[in-house]
């Protein structure tokens, strides 16, 4: 395997008394899609900052191509396009003069960026929004201008930090299919989600964060292989008999999950399992029988959902 | 994927880059920034070269103004608060709006740009304001005959020299103040204020109480006063206070930018 594009051993971010990464390891091999999946304030936002070769460390060491982000900050940015959590274009300028001014700070000559901002705007599909004040875009289109203007030096790296928090469910597939073509241009991404269902579609590796550290690391289909079992059973029996029925039922699967409004029931077939509950005279008033996912690795690792 | 950038060149012209952005933005306010460093000259020149000015002639004369007309004694002060105000409007809410409303500054400190050439371009672009603010306000002090075309262009050097020295602490202080906005409201009302009233802008600054003078020797505006009377007339301003005022004021835009440039990287990479 060649060297990894991203090293991490031992990051420690400390603010004042809190520590917000607790000594975490990972590589980022060239060409791979990488994601940190967790809940809000586990650490995913930190960490990005310190890749993006602008927030210091506490302690540990970072490489990312080989060099260290602290020490040669405006070199390892060269090659980096970063896309923060919060869109911050300039809201006065137009679409066209974002993506021009920021390629200014890469220090590109002015033919490249015009011709660069054609190609952009055609992959965030903003060709007729060109010369329209940022202000004036959705929330949509600033999120797919915020990427473009993060590929206009052409990065050898893409950091995204919650690519598609805040968006509708159409943005968001619009979004996804974006990064996923510039995943099969073989662009490394490295990305941050709290949701599940994108860490799933866009990530070949990740590793699962809660309060700072890693719980997990591995395919997303290799962690539910391990932490999970094939089939969730999702059965309510009203919020009352929940806790009535749970110890009956935790006998009857591998493991049990027990929400506020829902029993989870880990199992290699579903339907079996709930003939079986049919059987012992429980009717639950819902039921359903679903695959494994992310989620239930990491209610399985934490104790707790991803989004609370 | 090679576009071959080059950090060094960057790492030389950062800060122009930054300052053609904000440039940039500004161009967007053209009209209002026109009318603004246009209308406040007018509204000067009409109120106190025709009403307060006629007054206090009628009063005293022009002994205690040097011997020039009441209008004229004041324009240097005027020219160099004007600086002032432009150079506050440039640094003060792009300084916010950069680390806090819009973060700005975290975007473009995710390009090789650092934190100190992004305060150094933000500072140098609010001097282009100045200097764009002061040579109209100049030219209308030439067209209404206020003060002489000639050694008296030295005005436009001078304001924004005491504009920049003024800007370059409230750079600083804008990117230290974190938590409460308020503080320029008050630093308005409560230090720009009372400088622009008692920095020798309207009656010369020895006419004042001895307690009261201090204000002045420490404000800039008094200081780019007293040069840029020096500058458009026969003020009798001595060689060493010449220096002493271009010393002063040169001292602040290096602390203030030295603190500041160093305040945006440290905030930058928290």
């Amino acid at each position: 395997m060649s060297k990894p594009l991203i090293s991490v051993r031992g990051l420690t971010k400390k603010f004042d008394d809190f520590t917000a990464v607790d000594g975490i390891n990972f590589d980022v091999a060239k060409g791979e899609s990488f994601g940190l999946l967790g809940p809000n304030g586990a650490g995913k936002s930190t960490t990005m900052r310190i890749l993006s070769a602008t927030s210091t460390r506490t302690s540990g060491t970072v490489e990312i191509l080989d060099k260290d982000p602290e020490k040669f900050g405006p070199l390892v940015r060269a090659h980096l396009g970063v896309v923060p959590q919060q869109d911050n274009l300039d809201g006065e300028l137009t679409v066209s003069e974002n993506l021009f001014i920021y390629g200014r700070y890469f220090g590109l000559s002015k033919k490249f960026i015009n011709g660069k901002i054609e190609e952009l705007l055609e992959f965030a599909q903003l060709e007729e929004k060109r010369d329209v004040k940022v202000e004036a875009l959705s929330g949509g289109m600033k999120r797919r201008l915020t990427i473009a203007r993060g590929l206009v030096s052409e990065p050898d790296i893409l950091l995204l930090d919650e690519p598609t928090t805040g968006l509708d469910p159409q943005a968001r597939h619009i979004l996804w299919d974006r990064l996923f073509r510039l995943k099969e241009q073989g662009v490394t991404l490295v990305l941050t989600t709290h949701f599940m269902d994108e860490a799933e579609q866009l990530c070949d590796r990740l590793v699962v964060m809660d309060k700072g550290a890693i719980m997990a690391e591995g395919s997303p289909q290799g962690l539910i292989k391990e932490y999970s079992s094939k089939e969730v059973l999702e059965v309510r029996f009203g919020s009352d008999r929940n806790k009535q029925v749970a110890p009956q039922l935790a006998q009857m699967c591998e493991r049990m999950e027990t929400l506020p409004d829902r029993l989870l029931m880990y199992t290699e077939d579903g339907e079996k399992l709930l003939e079986r509950i049919a059987a012992a005279n429980l009717h639950p008033t819902t039921s359903l029988v679903r695959r494994s996912s992310l989620e239930d690795v990491f209610l399985r690792l934490t104790g707790r959902t991803l989004i609370e | 994927m090679n576009t071959g950038i080059d950090v060094s060149r960057i790492e030389r012209f950062g800060a122009l880059y930054i300052a053609a952005a904000r440039l940039k933005s500004m161009s967007k306010w053209k009209v209002i920034i026109a009318a603004v460093d246009i209308g406040n000259p007018l509204f000067y020149l009409i109120a106190v070269g025709i009403g307060i000015g006629v007054l206090v002639e009628k009063g005293s004369g022009t002994s205690g103004t040097s011997g020039i007309k009441y209008i004229a004694f004041i324009a240097p002060a005027l020219l160099a608060s004007s600086a002032i105000a432009a150079v506050m409007d440039e640094t003060v809410f792009p300084t916010i709006e950069g680390f806090k409303w819009r973060k700005l500054f975290f975007a473009q400190n995710a390009t090789p740009i650092t934190g100190r050439q992004i305060a150094l371009g933000v500072y140098l672009s609010a001097l282009c304001r100045a200097i764009s603010s002061v040579s109209i306000y100049y030219t209308l002090l030439i067209a209404f005959n206020v003060v002489e075309f000639g050694l008296s262009a030295l005005l436009i050097p001078v304001a924004v020299l005491g504009g920049g020295a003024f800007g370059a602490i409230i750079l600083y202080a804008a990117a230290k103040i974190e938590k409460d906005d308020q503080f320029f409201n008050i630093l308005g009302r409560l230090v720009i204020m009372p400088m622009f009233l008692f920095s020798g802008t309207f009656f010369p600054l020895s006419s004042m109480p001895i307690y009261l003078q201090p204000i002045g020797w420490v404000s800039p505006l008094w200081h780019a006063t007293e040069l840029g009377r020096e500058a458009a007339f026969d003020y009798g301003l001595s060689a060493l206070m010449v220096g002493v005022h271009i010393t002063y004021l040169s001292t602040l835009v290096i602390l203030g930018i030295t603190l500041a440039m160093s305040q945006f990287e440290r905030r930058l990479a928290k």
